[in-house]
Parts: C-alpha cells; sequence; structure tokens
C-alpha cells in the first residue's frame, strides 16, 4: 500500500527566523498588520510504501530524522494522508 | 603530511584549496571523488579537506545530502580514529551536518550573500587576519549548553573582528552567536571554519592571511 | 488542422514570411515544421532586423581564432597557447517579468555559450539598468535580479568581477539584465558547434526537459485547453548545481576525443541545435524525439522542438567512442541519451515512436541561410530638434559647489554600488586579482598561463540618447580606456545591442547610427566584434528605452604583475590631469540628476583625441610612471579624485581650472579623453618629459593628502564624511525596504 506522508519541517521555536520576520515585515507593509507572527518552514511530501499508516509514518519519521530536518535547528511534524 | 581534497557534486573551491595547498604552500595533494571511500593512502598525520561550494545544490540544507555520500562515511570515520579533517564553508555545513562539530549554520541574518574580505582573530590573539568569506548560509548556531563547552575548551577557533583584533556588531558578516567563524572538535583534529583561506595565500591576489591560518592549523607555513 | 496564414500570424509568422516557407518547402509545413520556422525565423534566432546592420562591424582580426558570429561565443588568441572566449548576452524581457528567474537563467545561459565551446568560464560580468531607484518596483526588480545573478553565479562557482548599472526612469518597465561570460581554453580544443560524419550519434545531454518558454507554440496550436494552459510554466527555473555538474562533465568528456561538435539548447531548443550544427557541418540530422527525456507527460513533438529548458546540450559523438560519453555523464549522475544520428543529405527529420512528425531542410531555418534579412526604414528622431535647443547658458552656475558635489556623491549611478556587489562571489576561483587593488577594469589571472585578462562592461546610454552615433563611440572608447587604464591592451569586444521596437523608424535611426558609430571606434581601437547578441522591443506604452548598445571588451596583460590600479598610494604623491579640461556639462550626471535638464548634447568626444590619450596613458603605465589611473567619467573630475581617494583612505588637495571653464563643468563635466594620474615625487620630471612629447595636453592639479580634501584653496572636511555618503547612499534608498530582498529569496 502507498501511503503519502507530509512532513512539515519548522525552524525551532526558540530560533530567531529572519525569513519570517522580514516577510512579516512586507506583510506590514501591504497593510496586513494584523499578522503577529511569521516563520517559515518546509514542507516535503514523500509516497511511502509501507504494511500500515504507522510503519509508513515510522519510515517518514526515520526519514525526518536522519536528513529532512536538522534536530540542532529544526523540529518536525508528520501526518500521513 | 599530505592532503586530499573531496569533490562532491556541486563542490566550487576544490579547484582553489588544491591550488592553495599544492602550488602556494608546496603540499601533496589527491583529490577524492564523493563516490569513492578508500582513505587508506592517508595516515592520521594527514588531512581530508572538504573544500567550499554548493554540494547538491545546497538544497534541503546546506551539506545534508553531502552528508551521506559514501566518501563521507569513511571521513567519519577517519576523523573518529584521530584524523585531521578540515571543512571551509561549505565543508563547514558538512561538517556540521555529518555531527563531526557540533552546532548548525543558518541563513545569513541580513538574508543575503556576503562575499568580501573580513578580519577574524584567534582566542587570546589580538591580530587580525584578512580572509574572504562568501556565503549565504554562515550564522553560526549552537545550544547554551554547547556554546559554554566550546568556550570552556577552547575550541573556538575564530572570532569575527575589525582591523584592530575588536569584536564589533559590523563586523560580523552574517550574525554569527558569539562571533564564531570557525571550530574544532573536542579531540582538536577536526576544524571547521566560515572564511576561505584557500583564497588568501598569494601575493599576486594581495591576500595571503590564509597563510598564517595553514600554519595554525597544520605547522604548514 | 488545416495550415492557414491565420495559424502563421498565431506563431507570430508574417503572411510574406509564410508564402516564403512554402515557397522553400515547395508545399503547406504541417504544424510542427511551422513552429520550427517560427522558432528559427524569430527575431532572438535569426537577426532578421539586425544581421545586415551587424556585418557592417569590423568582425576580423589576426587574433581572432573563429570567424564572429560562427560559434557560440567570440575565441580570440591571448598567446601562450591559450585563447579567450567570450560573450555578452540580455535576458531582459524574461527579468521584468519574474527577476529571480530570469537574471539567473542569463547567467546560466551565458556560461553554457562558454562552455560548450571548451573553454572553462573564469569570469563573469553584467550590466544592468532599472527605473529610478526610489520606486518600490525598482527595489523589488533590483532585488530580485541581483538575487538572481548571485544564486546562479555563486553556486554554478564563477566570480562575477565587474559590472555597470544605472538608474534612469526609461527602464522602470522595461529593465536591461545583460549577463557576460569568459572562459578560457587551451588553443586546438575548442567544440566547434557542428554536426559532421553520417552515421555519427547524435547526444541528448543534461536535464530532463519540459514545456518551458513554448507558450506561443502551445497557444497557436488546435488542441490547447484550459487544463494544459495551466501546466505551461510562465517562467524558466535555472538549476546552477546542474549546471556545474554540466560543465564538468562537458570539459572531461571532450578530454575523451569522442566529441565531434556540441551546442547548448537556449532559445528555440532542439531545433535551433539541430539545425544549426547540421548546416554548419552542411549535413542533416535523424532525431527520435521519444528518446529525449521528460519531465511531463503527453509532450508533443513541437513541445520537445521548441522546448527552452534550461542546462542543456546536443552532442555529436565519434562512432564507436559512445561508451566514453556515456561513462562520464553516468559518473556526474547526468541524462545522456542517445537519440539520432547524423545524415547527410541536409534534412532533419523527426520522429515520434517511429511516426514522421517534421522533416525540414536545415539551411533554411538558419541565419545565414534562409532564413529572411530586413533593412527597416528611418527616421531621425524627433526630440533630438530638443537636444540641439539645449543652451547651456540657460543653466546658472551654482553658488554652492560643495553642497553640489554632496548630492552627486550619493547619486545611485555614481555611488558606490557595495549593496549589490558583496552579493556576488567575486573571489572564487582565486584569480580576481582587482578585489584588493581596484582598478577601472577588472583583473582576472588567465591561469595556467602568466597573463591576466582585463575585463569591463560599459555604455553610458543617456549620451547615446543624445547621439547614437558619438554615445555607441564613447562606449567602446570607455571599455577601452578602462582597460589601458588598468595596464591592459584592448583585444576585441562584445556587444549586447539593447533597442526599442526595429519597427519604429525613430528606433531604427537610434539602432544604425549606433553601429556606425561603435564600429569606427572598434577599427580604431584594434577590437573586432566578436559575437553578441541583439535585443529589440525594450518599450513600454511610454516609449522606448535609451538605446543601450552595451560593450563588453576583453584587454590582455601579459603579466598579471603589469597591472596598474585607479587608488591613490601615498599623501604626498602629485596628481596629474592627462587630458584636456572642457567647458562642457553636457548629457552629465550633473545636468541630468541635479539640474534636472532631460535633453543635452553629448558630451566632447573626439576619436583620435581619446586614441592619442589612451596610447599616452599607456605608455605611462609602461614605464612605470605612475602610482594610480582613473578615467574620468560620471560625475567628471570630483568623482574621479574622491574615487580614488577611497580605497586607501587619502585625500587630494587641487588647484582650480582655468577661468574660462564653468567651475561645475571644471569639476562634475563629464567630456571625455581624461584620465587622472597620480605619480612619486621623483618620478615627477620623468612624466613631464614624456608627456611633453605627447600630443594630450596635461594639467598638475596638486597633492595627495592624508585624508582632507581641499579644493581650490577650500577645506571640504575629510575622505571618511565623503567615504560614507559614497558607501552608504544605495543601502540608505533601499533601508526599510529590506524586506523586498528577503522577499526575493523566498
Amino acid at each position: 500500500m502507498i501511503y503519502t506522508a507530509q512532513v512539515k519541517v519548522m525552524p525551532l521555536k526558540e530560533l530567531l527566523d529572519p525569513q519570517g520576520k522580514a516577510v512579516m515585515g512586507g506583510l506590514g507593509n501591504l497593510g496586513l498588520g494584523s499578522i503577529k507572527d511569521v516563520r517559515i518552514g518546509k514542507n516535503i511530501t514523500l509516497q511511502v510504501e509501507a504494511e500500515s499508516e504507522a510503519a509508513a509514518k515510522a519510515i517518514a519519521e526515520d526519514a525526518a530524522k536522519k536528513l529532512l530536518a536538522n534536530q540542532v535547528m529544526e523540529m518536525f511534524e508528520i501526518t500521513i494522508g | 603530511m599530505k592532503f586530499g581534497v573531496v569533490v562532491f557534486p556541486g563542490s566550487n573551491c576544490d579547484r582553489d584549496m588544491i591550488g592553495a595547498l599544492c602550488d602556494d604552500l608546496k603540499q601533496e595533494v589527491i583529490p577524492l571523488w564523493h563516490k569513492d571511500k578508500d582513505l587508506s593512502m592517508f595516515s592520521k598525520e594527514d588531512c581530508i579537506v572538504l573544500p567550499g561550494g554548493f554540494s547538491y545544490g545546497d538544497y534541503l540544507r546546506c551539506g545534508a545530502i553531502a552528508r551521506f555520500s559514501p566518501m563521507m562515511n569513511s571521513v567519519i570515520e577517519f576523523a573518529n580514529s584521530g584524523g585531521k579533517v578540515l571543512g571551509v564553508c561549505n565543508g563547514f555545513q558538512i561538517l556540521c551536518e555529518s555531527g563531526l562539530l557540533p552546532g548548525a549554520l543558518l541563513r545569513n541574518a541580513h538574508q543575503q550573500f556576503v562575499c568580501k574580505n573580513v578580519f577574524i582573530k584567534e582566542e587570546g590573539n589580538p591580530a587580525a587576519l584578512k580572509i574572504p568569506v562568501a556565503h549565504g548560509e554562515g550564522r553560526y548556531f549552537a545550544s547554551e549548553e554547547v556554546l559554554k563547552s566550546l568556550n570552556d575548551n577552547g575550541q573556538v577557533l575564530y572570532r569575527y573582528c575589525d582591523e584592530n583584533g575588536k569584536l564589533t556588531d559590523t563586523s560580523n558578516p552574517n550574525g554569527a552567536t558569539e562571533a564564531i567563524a570557525g571550530i574544532c572538535n573536542e579531540g582538536r583534529n577536526v576544524f571547521g571554519m566560515m572564511p576561505h583561506p584557500e583564497r588568501a595565500c598569494s601575493n599576486i591576489l594581495n591576500n595571503e592571511d590564509g597563510r598564517v591560518v595553514f600554519s595554525k592549523l597544520f605547522g604548514l607555513s | 488542422m488545416e495550415i492557414t496564414a491565420a495559424t502563421a500570424a498565431q506563431l507570430r509568422i508574417t503572411e510574406e514570411e509564410f508564402e516564403l516557407i512554402k515557397q522553400k518547402m515547395g508545399r503547406t509545413p504541417n504544424f510542427t515544421e511551422l513552429c520550427a520556422f517560427s522558432g528559427m525565423w524569430s527575431e532572438h534566432c535569426s537577426y532578421k532586423n539586425s544581421i545586415k546592420w551587424l556585418k557592417t562591424l569590423p568582425r576580423d582580426g589576426k587574433k581572432m581564432l573563429v570567424k564572429a558570429g560562427e560559434e557560440n561565443a567570440g575565441l580570440m588568441d591571448i598567446g601562450d597557447g591559450y585563447g579567450v572566449v567570450f560573450k555578452i548576452e540580455s535576458h531582459n524581457h524574461p527579468s521584468a517579468i519574474e527577476p529571480f528567474q530570469g537574471a539567473a537563467t542569463g547567467v546560466g545561459g551565458i556560461n553554457r555559450d562558454i562552455f560548450t565551446m571548451g573553454a572553462r568560464p573564469i569570469a563573469s560580468l553584467n550590466s544592468l539598468r532599472f527605473g529610478k531607484l526610489e520606486e518600490a518596483k525598482t527595489q523589488h526588480l533590483l532585488a530580485g535580479v541581483v538575487h538572481g545573478i548571485g544564486h546562479y553565479g555563486n553556486c554554478f562557482g564563477v566570480p562575477t568581477v565587474g559590472g555597470e548599472i544605472y538608474f534612469e526612469e526609461c527602464y522602470h518597465t522595461n529593465p536591461l539584465v545583460n549577463a557576460m561570460s569568459v572562459g578560457i581554453l587551451k588553443n586546438g580544443t575548442t567544440v566547434s558547434a557542428t554536426a559532421e560524419g553520417i552515421g555519427n550519434p547524435v547526444f541528448f545531454v543534461g536535464s530532463a526537459t519540459g514545456k518551458d518558454g513554448i507558450g506561443g507554440a502551445s497557444f497557436a496550436s488546435a488542441e490547447i485547453t484550459e487544463d494544459s494552459a495551466e501546466d505551461l510554466p510562465a517562467v524558466q527555473v535555472g538549476d546552477p548545481f546542474q549546471e556545474k555538474k554540466l560543465l564538468e562533465a562537458c570539459l572531461e568528456v571532450i578530454e575523451t576525443g569522442a566529441v565531434v561538435g556540441m551546442q547548448d539548447m537556449g532559445a528555440a531548443g532542439i531545433i535551433c541545435s539541430t539545425a544549426e550544427m547540421s548546416a554548419k557541418g552542411k549535413s542533416g540530422m535523424r532525431i527520435d524525439l521519444e528518446k529525449v527525456p521528460t519531465r511531463q507527460q503527453n509532450m508533443k513533438a513541437w513541445d520537445l522542438l521548441l522546448s527552452e529548458s534550461q542546462e542543456r546540450m546536443l552532442m555529436v559523438v565519434e562512432k564507436g567512442k559512445e561508451q566514453a560519453v556515456i561513462d562520464v555523464f553516468e559518473k556526474w549522475d547526468l541524462p545522456c541519451s542517445h537519440i539520432g544520428e547524423v545524415t547527410g543529405d541536409g534534412m532533419l527529420r523527426f520522429y515520434m515512436h517511429g511516426v514522421e512528425e517534421a522533416v525540414l531542410p536545415a539551411e533554411e531555418l538558419v541565419l545565414g541561410g534562409g532564413a529572411p534579412q530586413y533593412d527597416r526604414s528611418i527616421k531621425e528622431p524627433a526630440y533630438l530638434q530638443k537636444i540641439k535647443d539645449f543652451d547651456v547658458n540657460a543653466v546658472p552656475e551654482p553658488n554652492d559647489l560643495k553642497a553640489v558635489a554632496e548630492q552627486l556623491i550619493s547619486i545611485p549611478n555614481i555611488a558606490s554600488k557595495r549593496w549589490i556587489y558583496d552579493q556576488y562571489d567575486s573571489m572564487v576561483g582565486a584569480g580576481t586579482v582587482s578585489t584588493n587593488a581596484p582598478s577601472d577594469a577588472a583583473i582576472v589571472l588567465a591561469k595556467p598561463t602568466n597573463k591576466a585578462l582585463a575585463l569591463t562592461t560599459d555604455c553610458n546610454s543617456r549620451y547615446v540618447f543624445a547621439d547614437p552615433y558619438k554615445g555607441a563611440m564613447i562606449a567602446v572608447a570607455e571599455a577601452a580606456r578602462n582597460i589601458v587604464c588598468s595596464g591592459g591592451q584592448p583585444l576585441g569586444v562584445t556587444n549586447c545591442l539593447n533597442f526599442g521596437n526595429p519597427y519604429d523608424p525613430e528606433v531604427y535611426y537610434q539602432f544604425t547610427n549606433a553601429i556606425k558609430g561603435m564600429g569606427e571606434a572598434c577599427i580604431k581601437f584594434d577590437t573586432p566584434v566578436t559575437g553578441g547578441n541583439v535585443s529589440f522591443y525594450n518599450q513600454s506604452p511610454d516609449g522606448p528605452v535609451y538605446p543601450t548598445p552595451t560593450i563588453g571588451m576583453v584587454g590582455v596583460l601579459e603579466n598579471a604583475d603589469d597591472k596598474m590600479t585607479m587608488d591613490f598610494k601615498n599623501a604626498g604623491d602629485i596628481i596629474y590631469l592627462v587630458g584636456e579640461a572642457r567647458s562642457d556639462i553636457n548629457s552629465s550626471e550633473y545636468l541630468h540628476k541635479i539640474v534636472g535638464e532631460e535633453y543635452s548634447e553629448c558630451p566632447h568626444f573626439n576619436l583620435e583625441e581619446e586614441f592619442s590619450l589612451q596610447e599616452n596613458v599607456a605608455s605611462l603605465i609602461k614605464n612605470k610612471l605612475v602610482q594610480s589611473a582613473h578615467d574620468v567619467s560620471e560625475g567628471g573630475l570630483f568623482v574621479t579624485l574622491m574615487e580614488s581617494s577611497f580605497n586607501k583612505n587619502l585625500g587630494f588637495s587641487v588647484v582650480a581650472g582655468d577661468r574660462t571653464i564653468r567651475p561645475d563643468a571644471y569639476w562634475f563635466g563629464e567630456a571625455q579623453s581624461r584620465v587622472v594620474v597620480s605619480v612619486k615625487v621623483a618620478d615627477e620630471q620623468a612624466l613631464i618629459n614624456l608627456l611633453d612629447n605627447c600630443a594630450t595636453p596635461y594639467t598638475r592639479l596638486g597633492t595627495v593628502t592624508t585624508g582632507e580634501i581641499d579644493l581650490a584653496g577650500e577645506n571640504w572636511g575629510t575622505v571618511d564624511s565623503w567615504k560614507d555618503k559614497y558607501d552608504n547612499a544605495i543601502g540608505n534608498i533601499l533601508k526599510g525596504h529590506e524586506n523586498e530582498a528577503a522577499l526575493s529569496a523566498l
């Protein structure tokens, strides 16, 4: 069975995200000052062949830990769709 | 001693590194290909260099994909058994990604690629060295504990400074934590730095302070 | 579907051209064949509205190793068995739509032109034009273009060593992005863009093909639906990582000796490369299009023929040596596909799964073969009358020269371009000599020889607007002057001719007169035009851009140690002006930006006077009599003196000009053919002796100081305060708009 795994990679909460900060400034210039915070990460889609949803998630987690995210500066979340 | 310079797809300072080591510093250099894994011709006295560039296009994260090449597995083994390893710029990023050095290199604080001569200084030595930097993601970051142990063990090799050796806000080109430009591991056999000493070894370029770096790290002159 | 003149019109083929195609084919072409003509007879590939005039340029010289326009780039001999390969090209329209990718793919394309000939690129330059920097649109375009050039060049690993940038209102809608690349090769190892040897295999190498840049053809086809329109990308995305691998693989495969000919795929994609290589080799090709690696499904024959996907090459390989080629591309993890064979009948035959899709005579498709050539009508532009009507006496002399000077040094066209060039890797390759020792042209080591190259791009388009003939001469003269002031000998030219709509007779007047002036100047400086690019249609409803014939010039230094730099070296050295001071403020930054006068004549220029000035400056440098040399250009004498002061934080104390010269003209005027040099006291007499034997006038201006600026007896403060204004002017305008830069990096 092929499962679609979405891996959301985000900069660690405590880390300055200058890109997000700059984008927030840009949104402010567009009159969207009500947006109070912007953080920018990555969304990675994997097609995983696995026996079950749980197994697919485990494989995606392995991929995220080993390569897709650098846990020194990033955190990740996985959803299987 | 001899040097091995690893060529990854997307490396673009490999030729400069080989040129500086061979032509300017008169060292023996063996180019290494990322798909190979044989390092048997090197002893602990030798040094493997991971050059600058954009290995694998810097896709995903700088250095993240190169870290899994066959040659890197051998380099990690070589380092763990005490062999010397130097990573410059993208090479430093690869060393952090592979866990041979602590911390990570984030996108420059001002969000732009920066290429210019900067000044760096060794810990405890006020003399400023003029060395080029060229990177988009060179902002050194590490957790509080890691920083503490780097400082306690004297693992910070270089910090960015001004031409008089003073640490100022404007002399830090990328917003690096504690102005860190280069570090080494606890065993003092793995070295990583963002500035490019290989671009500063020739008098025709009016940049020669890179020789001081190679001299400090390997006793070359 | 039935092919009619209406179909042709949708493909931007005129009725007249459609008739010509039918006549040349001896039948009505099918849709795919018509698409091939549409691509090949486009302005971009056929130069149909410019080639007649381009042929009038000096295109010969004993140092030219290939004929102008015959290969992908110019190739000239630099001695010691090495040659320099160079070319400039525009990417104006793609950059106007998507500045980041437009500029990035421009850099990628021009570098492919260099390494497809077997040369390793060693330096990049650019020439950029935008609207006023204060405008948000300009800031968006500037941030994107600079980021795009940096992104591609930095990753590809070629240093960006020089360039020029101007901000003028006429470029608001139509920015210009011209990229130049320079490479080096061992003479005799050049790879030609030719298909020879019947039966030799044709290989496709590099990135997979998608539907990039084929909007026109697809929209004209009857089969397009709304769904399929959606998967037509509006922009091409560059992949510098792929191009870096392609560079290394191509250079490596050339060494195997298996390559017969090679050409990159740029405009008009596969059809252009197959047609041009076949026409050049007087051969033909049979191509199985389904063997071309693709990254989109259901691509039609015309999609594959016209796609402008980046980072691709077409290669003809010697039969029997296929495996050597396959091995190299496998090593570099690049697609490599045997897609056809060279044939001998001059025809291009394209098949899709065995079905014949198109049969085309190669020669009829190409420039110099069957492609049409037009000469358009000419009319003197009406605005030239306003220029003739300008009366300098109506401009009052300013009361406060210092206030003018402070404004001038902060004008973006004059101020430091640090904000831009710090984003480019200028030092990769460890051969950029001018980083720490600035000179009027960039100086790059020509490894492995002991020589160096002096490189520059130049064009003051306001001068060309004021007088297309003389303005284009000045562009060539300034480029040569920059090279001479850097200690080099001018060698050759590549040009990028950016103009408005050629069907507008006033634009065509500008174009043809600029060509005439350029040609005469190139003959005088013995710098043949080795190739280049024409970009028409740079125009908005408000009118055309300034005529902008950008000159990319390459010069040679026999030894890198022969270089001359522009900065003052020691306090106490004497400053001289070589050349004649004139009472001329025409078309200066001062007159245009500060006084606010749009129309005035081109500044003083005389080709003979310029030529002898350059000879004299060259002999001063050769005799090692001067410490610095810097030419007077935008901003005039004052800005030249300041620019010589900044690098070492020195100043100057100089005397006023002759009473017959307006003070504003003396300090800020841009009359041509002037160079500021500094000389050690001990060498002063030798300098005087040399200049006394020359026709060029000279003046002793004063001395280099430790940092004080003293102008005609008036203290103007220290170099630091001027440097601050000069260095930060552009950054200050962009301050508060840094978001643009950040957003462009997303």
